[in-house]
């Protein structure tokens, strides 16, 4: 360095105090694109997240695959396939989420406090990274439940496809908040099992009704039941409102609970 | 603008629980400046960057950064820091690294000069998680480069980096100051303090025991030490203005003075003094005598929490 080689913008000028902030509070490309390399690049992560919910097809799915719902119209495949991509998809996004804890470990957070990036700022990035790794979860479930056989209608595809993808969102909030108030090395480890009782309740591992009134009336109260409706609803022709009500109640106390989280930790240092 | 103070502290104050980390500390720093911040480990120094850096909040007292806040003063893109640990990411290359914290600033340095000014555009592409401690110390200084910061706070810069490695960031850091930067660093190498800094702040226990440049430190510091046989003890010697302090050890005398010709002539003509011995104090001499814990005895209740991290 003794030698500086560029010379780029006239290096010898006077340093200006001019206000530096960034458009959009930092959000930009380059912010997102390293944050989806970094998510991309925890192999581990990336395949859990989609050979757990194919293996789950494998083994739940496959056997009645071709028989059909009430209606005759759509199969028992089908209605295992969507279940378990939404939950691909909750599972990826809360651990992208989660990888907050990670960076709060490597006193990363703290180094974002030094520059002008806004804390909204780097929140949306994150959801947004997120999405982009729950994506594939949901684009991968697709691709191997038409390599088991199942095929979804067009129609069928879209709305279970963009209410897998956009209910993730909810995860990702969860993510993050966990990720805000744990140590890093147990974020995943919580999460897991919760993740597992979520997707229960809400029913993405069997329908709620073979389980009974009482638990049909807690597990409407769960985070991963609303969506698990919505995405499933071409396949009953059921619609209420409720269930998105359940989404986006969900995803104001996460999104809630990260904010608040993330204000306690910038308290602390 | 050309009175207004890059760092403003004022009465600084920080505790934690029981431990009094800081106790009353001023700092000004103009526009130019390149400043160390010189002191021992547990002296407060990293204490008193994260007040600067609006990363804690003084328990009394107050800091100004550019007549602002210290966040505000961040949130404008005017200050970068390299911090002793931590901070960067492992899962990343060393570019991509530099190429993110230009993301956060409106405008930034080519991340191509900012590598190679740093000396490490040859790591471009490791992943941080495998680089050194040096090398990570280089990259930290990138990143505090690419926004070309008005202000630049560098907390035991070039812990880790072997000599050729030190010399190069400092030369980078000089060059820097011509242009108008403003540099604050602490260190507790007294070498680095003494060549690069054109003013040293020596802090002790939370405070600020001198202030000068590097000649004016060396002056303090730079006494003389005399020492000599008494018969007895002269209450005299420590009422002379040049003398600043008189230890008895039976019959020996040992006395710290600025001016020993003037301490010398009142020995020899006034007292008994024999076997008369001066010696020159050097600037780690000094420091010591400046920073140890019994420089001044009146202060007490130190307490070394060794949250300063060593190299």
């Amino acid at each position: 360095m003794s030698v500086p080689s560029s010379t780029a913008a006239d290096p010898l000028a006077e340093i200006q105090l001019v206000d530096r902030k960034p458009a959009a509070g930092g959000i930009n490309g380059t912010f997102l694109w390293i944050e989806i390399k970094r998510l991309l690049r925890n192999r581990r992560t990336l395949i859990f997240t989609i050979a757990i919910p194919a293996l789950f097809f494998a083994i739940f799915g496959l056997s009645n695959k071709n028989q059909m719902l009430p209606g005759g119209t759509h199969s028992y495949g089908e209605y295992i396939l969507i279940s378990l991509t939404v939950y691909a998809a909750m599972t990826s996004a809360t651990a992208s989420g989660s990888q907050v804890a990670v960076e709060r470990a490597q006193g990363w957070s703290r180094q974002l406090r030094l520059t002008p990036l806004r804390p909204g700022a780097y929140i949306v990035v994150k959801a947004a990274a997120a999405l982009a790794m729950s994506l594939i979860a949901v684009v991968a479930q697709f691709v191997i439940g038409s390599l088991f056989g199942v095929h979804l209608d067009a129609g069928t595809l879209v709305v279970a496809g963009l209410a897998a993808w956009l209910g993730s969102l909810v995860f990702a909030a969860l993510g993050l908040m966990v990720g805000y108030l744990m140590p890093s090395q147990n974020v995943m480890q919580l999460l897991g099992p919760v993740l597992a009782i979520m997707a229960m309740l809400g029913g993405l591992f069997m329908p709620v009704e073979i389980m009974g009134d009482t638990f049909v009336g807690i597990a409407k109260w769960t985070p991963a039941y609303g969506i698990g409706q919505i995405a499933r609803s071409p396949l009953t022709g059921n619609w209420d409102w409720l269930w998105v009500l359940n989404a986006v109640v969900w995803l104001a106390v996460f999104v809630t609970g990260a904010a608040l989280a993330f204000r306690k930790d910038t308290q602390r240092v | 603008m050309s009175q207004l103070l890059a760092v403003d502290a004022q009465g600084l104050h920080k505790s934690f629980g029981t431990v009094h980390a800081v106790r009353g500390l001023d700092l000004q720093v103009k526009p130019g400046e390149v400043v160390a911040f010189l002191g021992p480990n547990g002296a407060g120094k990293t204490t008193t960057i994260d007040m600067i850096l609006g990363l804690s909040e003084p328990t009394k007292g107050s800091v100004k950064v550019y007549g602002g806040t210290p966040r505000q003063a961040i949130a404008r893109g005017q200050v970068a820091a390299v911090m002793q640990t931590g901070g960067l990411l492992r899962d990343i290359t060393v570019k991509e690294t530099v190429q993110l914290t230009a993301a956060m600033f409106d405008s930034a340095r080519p991340v191509a000069e900012v590598l190679e000014r740093a000396g490490i555009a040859d790591l471009a592409d490791r992943r941080v998680e495998k680089c050194s401690g040096g090398q990570q110390q280089r990259l930290r200084f990138a990143m505090a480069l690419v926004s070309d910061p008005g202000l630049m706070i560098l907390d035991e810069p070039t812990t880790g980096m072997d000599v050729t490695g030190r010399r190069e960031f400092w030369h980078a850091i000089r060059q820097d100051a011509q242009r108008g930067r403003t540099v604050v660093f602490a260190t507790h190498y007294l070498d680095e303090a003494d060549a690069y800094a054109d003013r040293i702040v020596l802090v002790r226990q939370g405070r600020v025991v001198a202030d000068g440049t590097a000649a004016e430190i060396k002056n303090l510091a730079a006494g003389r030490t005399i020492r000599a046989a008494l018969s007895h003890e002269d209450p005299r010697l420590v009422r002379l203005p040049q003398v600043d302090s008189v230890e008895y050890d039976g019959a020996r005398v040992t006395i710290r003075s600025q001016d020993s010709d003037a301490v010398l002539r009142f020995l020899l003509a006034e007292t008994d003094a024999h076997d008369v011995e001066v010696s020159a104090n050097n600037l780690e001499d000094a420091f010591v005598a400046l920073t140890s814990d019994d420089a001044e005895p009146a202060v007490v209740g130190q307490h070394h929490t060794g949250s300063e991290a060593q190299a």
